[in-house]
């Protein structure tokens, strides 16, 4: 089931991609599609009926190399089984929403035939992606690493003939390059250390590793720390955390459909992913991890700043998306995994939503993408209405505190900020206040765009908005799927995912006296806990189940005990919010004009995302432009080309008519060439030193 | 005794013999008329000969006194002179019936020339290399002037003479100094004097000597000037006998006289041939590009791989041999293709070498224009053909014997040289409209290029299994 | 010095003599005659080595047939030798530079000569071992029993110089009458003559 699951998606793309004039565009667009919704099915079969018992199918062997064994297998457990949902359930939607969505598009030209490659695309994505997270080994994770990489760049860049959008595409995929190189240096470190890179040995090895000291850049780190962090930074490359987001915003110039599935729900969470699959790992990095909460609640804060002022309806929705990953980033970082993945889980659904429904009114505007030239739009495109409601209901955290009734995102959200609180270090505490305040940005930026696009008076032109139109069927019953995840996914799952600690242990598959353990260990014999890793192998293992938490790790707890107003601090934040956008855009629509021109500081430092564009391009891009022209004008064109063209076109003729001079036609001349070589030999013979 | 000398040169006996019995029945009967009948069964003789000596003989031989070696040296380049020597003949029959030049002397004299060629590769006294050096030289002056009213052909002989006997002369002068020191000709008798590791300078002079007529007869910079003006001067057909058979002869006479004779001072020797190796990968790789003759430029080619072939004989080691054999082997190959497509460019009836004449020749001919494009890529070594693996084979020679430099400057050697074949590749595919060629006839020529053509294509599987001989002759030669 | 010392330097010198006026010499005529004289005196020192076969080969061989085939070919063809000669002295100082480095080094050879461990050299004529048998039957088992692998193949060399010089030279010219002697022979006068009575005064 999990090779079917894993291949379908392939097996679409190929056909779709190569074999589209033989089956027709439509027969290639619904091949593809229905085989996303078979994938689908299987995914959620293979999750509701996961026992969390970690499984293992080899599929066939790859490298075989000294040390280096490595093979494509599956590696089902249950963080592969929530990406299996997550993945498959957006990838199918987004599927079928690209039917409508796609169907005429002013980019391409008439009679041009885009629609099967973009959904090869699609489907070459989704398997790129499954085989990210079904991967069994770190190469194997790499290959679909790279693979979605590919997959993003073509679909960023979908639009061709959009200098814009090969830009964005370009600069997706060198960030992410830094990003890469940081996680192939891991890779690289953790063969060298462990010898392996097969997931079994590389977690087995966490406590060793706590103990090594690596040699790298001069001076001497802890191997755990290095690599937990050389490791997070790929993750950041592909999540788009603080210092390497800048490309996650500018991918927007792909088509919308892409945007949801990519660069919301599916791919941007793999860095989250790898964090998760490396916690044996990471339990043992300390620092590593404060580190990932810092710029985790720092991306969280900063994203949500920038969003406030944001116009582009999909660049808030990106820097919305960006900031939710620093909120799972701060989860995975204070140990709480399974919140991360809580998160991730029900952010897929809400934010693909919110996406899918910014691609309707988008797809009913005319491809005007400027919220100031939206409003009113609410009796328009009613049901489009009513999904975006609910996408931003689910995002700002709508639910009755204290209780686990709530829209999705209350109930992962609330989990991360009260995990954040739990984890009662420096790192832990700044992160609690970062994500409180960053909740009630958040609050205020999605009703703002609510407000703007639904509420008040038609703005912009006229005529596009008497055309305004709600969208066809296929690509409303995506909304009404999502929606339903956007709801009830944080409270049908908020045990198993946030529930007590035997709760979540049960869900991941971890071994019962791995439990026992760490329940062993209270918090008070704190100095047997730190003996190190001699008593590590007896008792548990890291690596059974999907994650692992530290038997002295105990925030999950800290988090269910925090005190009533950690618990209430989210739910204010997000009335403070809504009330403030409905004070801005409701009540009094000339404030934020004013505001803005009262602080034009503040408010251009927003508008230009904290100018961290253009600190690259002075810091980076420019010098890296400058050295390449010079290396191509001076280095290449007139050092290397003129060296050469210099040998080729005056040194070797020069030498060719010597040659061809001495070639004289007269045989004395070539009999005293032959005594002359006679001579020059004897001589040579003699200075050589093979006379003594 | 004789009997079983008689035995051991029983190959060179049955040729020769069979020459001599062709020739009385070539004037006694129909003269000219018997010439094509004479090429074939020469031909299918070589071929019957070269099978005998390469499946059914094994094991190390001596015969009159230690004059002749038969050992798996001599046996592999036996073969290889033997079968390219047929190939040649094969040929050239069609272009010498078209070129009214149909001499029945022309099969004899190159199974004479064959006979000089297998005594020289099985020399073990300096009498007996300088006989079957005589022999084969003689018959190829011949052969250089055949076209005897041509100013050009018998310019080219009588160039070719002079040069030669200039370098017989050293070679002889070098013979008497080597013999003057060691008091005997034989290689075994010379090498013994040398073995305590002390060589004597009048053996050294000697050495050098030998050397140079050597070096005269595989065309090594700088006794390599008869080359261009013979190879262009003479008759085709003779000109592709020149380039195969007798470098391989010479080549392998080298390294016998090298090791057999001069083993123990293999780095008096080493330096030399490195010279030598160098002067001729670069001028043969310089000087061609200035030609537009393409037999000119094949003299060239052929001397700038002469160097490359040198340049594993200077490594002074089985391997070297080893790679040398190897390259030589693979040299001869690619030459019958090319020479069998020389061979076949006509135009109005008249054979043409101009390489102008190429232009858009892939238009006319595809299938020929592909085969010489592979071809060309290979004489340039170019990765996937089989001629790269030759390069790659003596470069490694080189570098295991610590002659890196020697390494280096075949390299750069080589990139030069890659300019003027690659040229005829442009010429070939991408040059401006001419008048086109005549459409080739000779199905023998045809599929010796279609052949060679395969062999540096299919040939990268495992050199079609020329290592395993290769190192085995090479192991029979330097013990 | 005895006799034979006196005889075999009175031979050297003219040998040497000989050859190097043979090189330099401007008439080509007077060349060739410089010829005969180093053939004549070599055969003079083989004499003296005890070798008369050998000497008398090159009397009547090189003197008697090829040195006189030279004289004959030099006389036949005008050639202007002094023309060849134009470009000497263009390299002549190169030419002299080299020939000095030349003769330089082997000096250095001569200088330091010695054979190899065990090889034997005469220090002297008489010290010269004079063959037991004969002359010629020295040489023939020389050359019929240990080099006759060497004498055939120089049969072969001659075979080939026959072959070259015919195919390059000979020439059926047909517009030549030739003697054809089987034809002549083998003419029968029964056919050859036809008698026929003629009647007087009728005419054929």
């Amino acid at each position: 089931m999990e090779t079917i699951i894993l291949f379908a998606p392939l097996l679409g793309a190929v056909i779709a991609g190569f074999g589209w004039r033989m089956i027709g565009e439509t027969g290639a667009i619904w091949l593809s599609t229905g085989l996303l919704f078979l994938v689908a099915l299987l995914s959620w079969i293979v999750f509701l009926g996961f026992d969390g018992e970690t499984r293992q199918t080899e599929l066939f062997r790859y490298i075989q190399s000294g040390a280096l064994d490595t093979s494509w297998a599956i590696r089902l457990d249950r963080l592969t089984a929530i990406m299996l949902v997550v993945v498959t359930t957006v990838s199918s939607l987004v599927h079928l929403y690209s039917v409508g969505y796609m169907a005429g598009d002013a980019n391409f030209r008439d009679g041009e035939s885009y629609r099967p490659r973009f959904f090869a695309y699609l489907s070459f994505f989704t398997f790129a992606m499954l085989m990210l997270v079904t991967s069994d080994n770190l190469v194997q994770m790499f290959f679909g690493w790279e693979g979605v990489g590919v997959a993003s760049y073509l679909l960023i860049g979908f639009y061709f003939r959009k200098p814009s959008a090969n830009a964005a595409a370009i600069k997706a995929f060198i960030v992410n390059r830094v990003g890469d190189f940081g996680f192939a240096l891991g890779i690289f470190g953790l063969f060298l250390m462990v010898d392996s890179i097969n997931f079994d040995d590389v977690f087995a090895a966490g406590p060793v590793l706590a103990e090594t000291q690596l040699q790298f850049l001069w001076r001497e780190w802890n191997a755990a720390n290095l690599l937990a962090f050389l490791l997070f930074v790929g993750a950041m490359g592909k999540s788009a955390q603080f210092f390497l987001h800048t490309w996650l915003p500018d991918a927007m110039e792909g088509p919308t459909p892409v945007s949801a599935l990519i660069h919301a729900a599916t791919m941007v969470t793999a860095g989250v992913f790898l964090v998760c699959r490396m916690s044996p790992l990471l339990e043992f990095a300390p620092e590593a991890k404060a580190i990932i909460v810092w710029i985790g609640a720092i991306t969280a804060f900063f994203a949500a700043t920038v969003a406030l002022v944001q116009n582009d309806i999909k660049r808030v929705i990106a820097y919305s998306t960006c900031s939710q990953l620093g909120y799972m980033f701060v989860a995975a970082g204070v140990g709480v995994y399974s919140a991360a993945m809580f998160h991730l889980f029900t952010h897929a659904f809400f934010k693909a939503m919110l996406f899918l429904g910014a691609g309707a009114v988008i797809h009913g505007m005319h491809h005007e993408q400027d919220m100031r030239h939206y409003g009113g739009l609410r009796h328009r495109m009613p049901r489009t209405f009513w999904a975006m409601l609910i996408g931003t209901l689910a995002i700002t955290g709508v639910g009755i505190p204290l209780t686990t009734i709530g829209f999705a995102g209350f109930l992962s959200k609330d989990a991360i900020i009260e995990s954040a609180w739990g984890a009662h270090s420096p790192a832990g505490d700044f992160a609690f206040w970062a994500l409180v305040i960053a909740a009630f940005m958040t609050s205020f930026y999605s009703w703002r765009l609510m407000f703007l696009t639904f509420f008040g008076a038609p703005r912009g032109d006229r005529h596009t908005h008497e055309h305004a139109h709600e969208s066809p069927a296929v690509m409303v019953i995506p909304l009404a799927g999502l929606a339903l995840g956007a709801v009830f996914a944080g409270m049908i799952w908020f045990k198993p995912f946030f529930g007590t600690h035997e709760e979540v242990n049960a869900f991941y598959g971890v071994p019962e006296h791995h439990a026992e353990a760490t329940h062993g260990h209270g918090a008070d014999d704190h100095t047997e806990a730190t003996t190190g890793a001699g008593d590590h192998a007896e008792g548990w293992m890291p690596g059974q189940g999907a994650v692992f938490t530290h038997p002295e790790n105990h925030v999950l707890e800290a988090a269910h005990r925090a005190p009533k107003w950690v618990k209430l601090s989210p739910a204010v934040m997000m009335l403070l919010g809504l009330g403030l956008a409905w004070l801005f855009y409701i009540r009094a629509p000339g404030l934020p004009g004013r505001l803005a021109r009262a602080q034009p500081r503040a408010y251009r430092f927003l508008l230009n995302k904290w100018y961290v564009d253009e600190i690259y391009d002075a810091a980076f891009v420019r010098p890296a432009m400058a050295g390449g022209r010079l290396l191509w004008r001076r280095g290449d064109g007139t050092i290397i080309d003129g060296a050469l063209n210099g040998i080729a076109m005056g040194v070797i003729p020069f030498l060719t008519r010597l040659a061809g001079r001495a070639q004289s036609g007269y045989i004395f001349t070539y009999a005293f060439a032959m005594v002359i070589g006679v001579v020059v030999l004897i001589s040579w013979m003699m200075i050589g030193g093979g006379a003594e | 005794m004789i009997a079983t000398d008689i035995a051991a040169i029983l190959p060179e006996v049955i040729l020769a013999v069979l020459a001599m019995g062709a020739l009385l029945g070539a004037v006694y009967t129909g003269g000219d008329r018997t010439t094509p009948l004479l090429i074939w069964s020469a031909a299918l003789v070589m071929v019957a000969l070269g099978v005998w000596i390469g499946f059914g003989m094994s094991g190390t031989r001596t015969a009159f006194g230690g004059a002749f070696i038969n050992d798996g040296f001599a046996r592999f380049a036996k073969v290889a002179v033997l079968w390219s020597a047929a190939v040649v003949l094969l040929m050239s029959l069609d272009y010498l019936s078209r070129c009214d030049l149909l001499r029945f002397e022309f099969p004899l004299l190159v199974a004479l020339a064959v006979v000089g060629m297998m005594m020289m590769v099985s020399a073990g006294d300096l009498m007996a290399l300088y006989m079957g050096l005589e022999l084969q030289s003689l018959a190829l002056y011949v052969a250089a002037s055949l076209r005897r009213d041509s100013v050009k052909s018998t310019e080219a002989g009588l160039k070719y003479f002079v040069l030669g006997a200039l370098g017989s002369g050293l070679l002889l002068y070098g013979c008497s100094l080597a013999y003057g020191f060691a008091g005997t000709t034989q290689f075994s008798g010379i090498i013994a004097t040398a073995q305590d590791g002390h060589v004597g300078i009048g053996l050294l002079f000697g050495l050098v000597f030998i050397i140079t007529g050597l070096a005269f007869k595989v065309s090594a910079v700088p006794f390599h000037m008869w080359t261009p003006d013979v190879y262009e001067g003479a008759p085709t057909p003779v000109t592709a006998f020149f380039a195969t058979a007798p470098k391989m002869a010479a080549m392998a006479l080298f390294a016998r006289v090298m090791h057999d004779a001069f083993g123990a001072a293999v780095a008096d020797w080493s330096g030399i041939i490195a010279l030598l190796s160098v002067g001729s990968m670069f001028l043969g790789a310089v000087a061609a590009i200035g030609q537009r003759d393409i037999k000119r430029l094949m003299a060239y080619s052929s001397i700038a791989h002469m160097g490359f072939a040198l340049m594993g004989l200077a490594a002074g080691t089985g391997f070297g041999v080893q790679a040398m054999l190897i390259y030589m082997a693979i040299y001869l190959a690619m030459s019958l293709g090319v020479f069998a497509f020389i061979l076949s460019l006509e135009r109005d009836g008249r054979p043409v070498t101009d390489i102008g004449n190429l232009h858009q020749y892939s238009r006319q001919q595809p299938l020929r224009a592909l085969c010489m494009l592979v071809l060309l890529f290979s004489l340039a070594g170019v990765p996937p053909m089989v001629g790269f693996f030759g390069k790659f084979y003596v470069l490694r020679a080189a570098v295991e014997a610590d002659m890196i430099w020697l390494a280096v400057a075949g390299v750069i050697a080589s990139v030069i040289g890659a300019f003027y074949y690659l040229r005829i590749v442009y010429f070939m595919y991408f040059g401006e409209e001419r008048e086109p060629l005549d459409p080739p006839a000779s199905t023998v020529q045809w599929a010796v290029l279609v052949a060679s053509a395969a062999v540096m294509v299919f040939g990268v599987v495992n050199l079609l299994g020329i290592e395993g001989p290769a190192a085995m002759a090479a192991e029979a030669l330097v013990r | 010095m005895t006799a034979a010392a006196l005889a075999f330097y009175v031979f050297a010198i003219s040998a040497l003599t000989g050859g190097l006026f043979t090189v330099i010499s401007r008439n080509p005529v007077h060349s060739v005659l410089w010829l005969i004289l180093a053939f004549l005196s070599s055969a003079g020192l083989f004499v003296l080595l005890g070798a008369e076969f050998v000497a008398m080969l090159l009397v009547i061989v090189y003197v008697g047939a090829v040195a006189v085939l030279f004289l004959f070919v030099v006389m036949m063809l005008d050639v202007d030798f002094a023309e060849l000669r134009a470009g000497m002295a263009r390299y002549m100082p190169l030419a002299l530079l080299i020939g000095v480095v030349l003769l330089m080094q082997l000096a250095i050879v001569l200088g330091s000569w010695t054979p190899a461990d065990g090889v034997r050299v005469a220090e002297s004529m008489s010290g010269l071992a004079v063959p037991e048998t004969h002359n010629t039957a020295a040489l023939g088992r020389l050359i019929y029993d240990d080099y006759i692998y060497l004498f055939q193949a120089a049969g072969l060399i001659l075979l080939v110089a026959m072959i070259g010089a015919i195919v390059l030279t000979l020439r059926h010219r047909k517009d030549v009458k030739r003697q054809n002697v089987m034809a002549q022979m083998h003419r029968d006068p029964a056919r050859a003559l036809e008698l026929v009575d003629v009647k007087p005064g009728q005419g054929l």
